[in-house]
């Protein structure tokens, strides 16, 4: 997600970080640079265009020259630049007090409507509403079954009649609701093309007879130059709320992301990722300029290592590799919290300079972790202790009981060997500090 | 029915002329060509999801043109940009793809998620059908739910057979029972409708190439075809999407979805350029038979309109 965005601007930034001082031309070839970054990230052409005359005249002139770090001022430009282009604050939904209250999803045909519906009843659930879909889709074959299916796998109702007319099933939705306690429906409306005056007018129907409380537009995040186009004619016929990427888990540089918030003014409110229905993310601008811009998630990783870390835990770690007694049972406890932190990968990409480079292209397991785990559990307190006794039958032994392969135990020994050198060594070279515990590497 | 440059056209035509200067507009603007003109172009070209670097290096052809026969005249101009689109797009005319090599030929239908894949194997197979051929589905999307329906609901408009499987069963043996099935009935065409995948899907790449595997074991080079469906709203990432299919199985051409909304679909220029990859289909809207076979010509003139 972002990913390659991010690294390009890294290339861009690192190369601002060298100059000493920032003169009008270097900068303007940099801005060069970032506004085919933009392009090749799909953000449309005249928004890159515009985003790059701001930032430039922010950054020739005055300001930036009379600084002392002008490379660091110019990165904090492009950043509140971007960060101000794709809203300046996280948005949640709003709900008034009218029961049921009312979401319709709006969009093009295969945007990820129906499985952010999903997405949603389930995030709302989770929030204390009681949900109900209701399948508007009357058009493509078998759409109202799908609903049906992933309403179905989460255990939320779907509303759905014979009528041939989407405004009266979404009118009938809202009686239905009323009567079976329902506080919130999520209205699925067909897929459609922005140009189709017809299908457009059957949304302002819908809209007129609901009166939605929010009416979201789902994008594709992959969507190129045309993002533009579509987000404008949906806005101008429904003056809708917000807006969903959905597809954010492929490695689409999501520059529409930026296109469209630019055109409708309107608030990114979700990323989809997955397909999954537990795979939903709040989108916040100000973690997502970040991240374009290489720093890294900082904010994100943070709170969740505060979340899941012990800080007690931490501190007596630290302690322990100071003393060279570091552990299998301690090499247990690390990856557990690990753990708890979510997926890996995920994890990753939040990490300042992971996106690029040498961590391109790793995929990593979480599976791997858990084999781990599996070998380590599989060991008397007394190896875990001390590793040195793992003979050729212990670990076949330990391989049987963890459901692995001798190879695998050996892998994790030897992983554990190398991290207590590298542990000693960074003894050697000093202090050493400790944010967070070193993650293991290599799996 | 409204002929294929109508369709294409009426999308085209709705669509706002505030962002970009059409081309007519770009050109009538002056009357001499120059940098200014050159740079309208490319910008068009971009907007049209060509990329900056396709773009640039067609309008660096350009420019070269321009020298070169000292041409200045708009509509020289607009000739010359045409022929090297086109040129760009497509090296060779294609062959017609000769179905009567293999019985069954066996296409395989893969794309990401949401592109179209399933309404474009019922408008194929109401294509070939009509041509006279037998031809069969498998329902080898066993994971998005309704997708089994959805096809069926093709099936039955189209009026052709489809190995409706268990929800949750292994695509590879779907594939597998579709070409027993479809040698057993004597079809003619097997098209297999495989699940939405996210490039990035490493297990889900694997299980794509697991399927032409099997497919390859039961029949000599099936998949005979491979499809890679893609949306034409799809930016630049789509070039990564065509790498990486193109990575796990075959792909030997495109179907350029939803061509019948305003996005140009102007990404298949690099991905010929880059891999080769010809598209052989467009998709132009959501009825049995909206879909044609690919002409450059015609898409370059869409795309220029």
């Amino acid at each position: 997600m972002f990913q390659e965005l991010t690294e390009k601007f890294d290339a861009v930034i690192r190369t601002l970080k060298g100059y000493g001082k920032l003169s009008d031309k270097n900068i303007a070839d940099s801005m060069r640079e970032i506004r085919r970054v933009l392009l090749e990230a799909d953000v449309n052409y005249l928004v890159a265009k515009n985003f790059i005359a701001d930032v430039q005249q922010r950054a020739i002139g005055q300001e930036v020259l009379k600084s002392i770090t002008p490379g660091q001022l110019v990165v904090k430009i492009i950043h509140d630049e971007l960060k101000k282009l794709m809203g300046d604050k996280d948005s949640r939904l709003n709900f008034s007090n009218r029961i049921p209250g009312a979401i319709m999803l709006t969009g093009l045909q295969g945007s990820g409507k129906t499985t952010f519906a999903g997405k949603l009843a389930l995030h709302l659930r989770k929030k204390g509403r009681n949900p109900l879909l209701v399948a508007a889709d009357i058009y493509r074959p078998a759409a109202i079954e799908q609903l049906k299916v992933v309403g179905k796998s989460i255990n939320i109702a779907t509303y759905s009649e014979e009528s041939q007319d989407p405004v009266t099933i979404c009118k009938n939705a809202v009686q239905y609701a009323r009567q079976n306690m329902k506080d919130t429906i999520i209205l699925d409306t067909a897929g459609r093309l922005h140009i189709d005056d017809e299908l457009m007018h059957e949304l302002e129907n819908i809209k007129a007879v609901v009166n939605p409380d929010e009416i979201l537009f789902v994008a594709d995040g992959m969507t190129g130059q045309d993002a533009v186009n579509t987000a404008k004619a949906f806005v101008e016929r429904l003056d809708f709320t917000g807006i969903v990427l959905t597809k954010m888990d492929g490695d689409a540089r999501g520059g529409a992301a930026l296109s469209i918030r630019a055109v409708t003014h309107k608030p990114i409110k979700f990323l989809s990722v997955g397909e999954k229905l537990d795979q939903l993310e709040i989108f916040y601008p100000d973690r997502m300029a970040s991240r374009i811009l290489g720093m890294g998630d900082v904010v994100s990783f943070v709170e969740k290592a505060q979340e899941s870390f012990d800080a007690e835990k931490a501190a007596r770690l630290e302690q322990k590799i100071f003393h060279q007694d570091f552990t299998l049972a301690d090499f247990l406890e690390q990856l557990q919290q690990i753990k708890k932190m979510g997926p890996l990968q995920d994890l990753l990409a939040m990490i300042p300079g992971m996106q690029n480079r040498a961590m391109k292209g790793i995929q990593v397991d979480d599976n791997a972790l858990i084999r781990v785990e599996a070998i380590i559990n599989s060991m008397t307190l007394k190896e875990r202790r001390l590793p040195n006794v793992m003979n050729a039958s212990r670990r076949k032994r330990v391989a049987q009981g963890s459901g692995t392969s001798v190879q695998d135990v050996n892998k994790v020994l030897n992983q554990f060997e190398m991290m207590r050198k590298m542990m000693k060594m960074m003894k050697k070279g000093g202090k050493m500090k400790l944010g967070i515990p070193g993650m293991p590497s290599g799996f | 029915m409204l002929s294929i440059t109508a369709k294409l056209k009426n999308g085209l035509a709705k669509t706002k002329a505030g962002l970009l200067g059409n081309l007519n507009q770009i050109i009538s603007k002056t009357r001499r060509i120059d940098e200014n003109t050159l740079a309208e172009l490319e910008e068009m070209l971009i907007l049209s999801d060509l990329g900056a670097d396709t773009a640039e290096q067609i309008i660096a052809q350009l420019r070269e043109k321009c020298k070169l026969e000292a041409m200045l005249e708009p509509d020289e101009i607009i000739r010359v940009l045409k022929e090297l689109l086109i040129k760009f797009l497509s090296s060779s005319p294609q062959a017609r793809t000769d179905f009567s090599q293999y019985k069954p030929f066996v296409i395989s239908i893969v794309g990401v998620n949401g592109t179209g894949k399933t309404t474009t194997i019922g408008k194929l197979a109401h294509k070939f059908s009509g041509q006279g051929h037998k031809v069969m589905l498998a329902a080898a999307d066993t994971f998005r739910a309704a997708a089994i329906d959805q096809l069926g609901e093709w099936a039955a408009r189209s009026g052709v057979d489809m190995i409706k499987p268990q929800i949750g069963a292994d695509p590879a043996s779907v594939a597998f029972d579709a070409v027993n099935a479809a040698i057993a009935r004597n079809v003619d065409i097997l098209l297999v409708d495989t699940a939405g995948r996210l490039h990035t899907k490493v297990n889900l790449m694997a299980e794509l190439e697991k399927i032409n595997r099997v497919l390859g074991r039961q029949l000599t080079n099936a998949p005979h075809e491979t499809l890679l469906v893609m949306d034409a709203t799809t930016g630049q990432n789509g070039l990564t999407q065509a790498k990486q299919f193109a990575r796990a199985v075959k792909v030997s051409g495109i179907v350029l979805t939803k061509l019948d909304g305003t996005a140009k679909g102007g990404i298949v220029f690099s991905i010929f350029r880059e891999l080769g990859i010809p598209v052989k289909y467009i998709g132009l809207g959501e009825k049995l038979d909206d879909l044609e076979e690919f002409d450059a010509g015609l898409f370059v003139e869409a795309l220029l309109q």
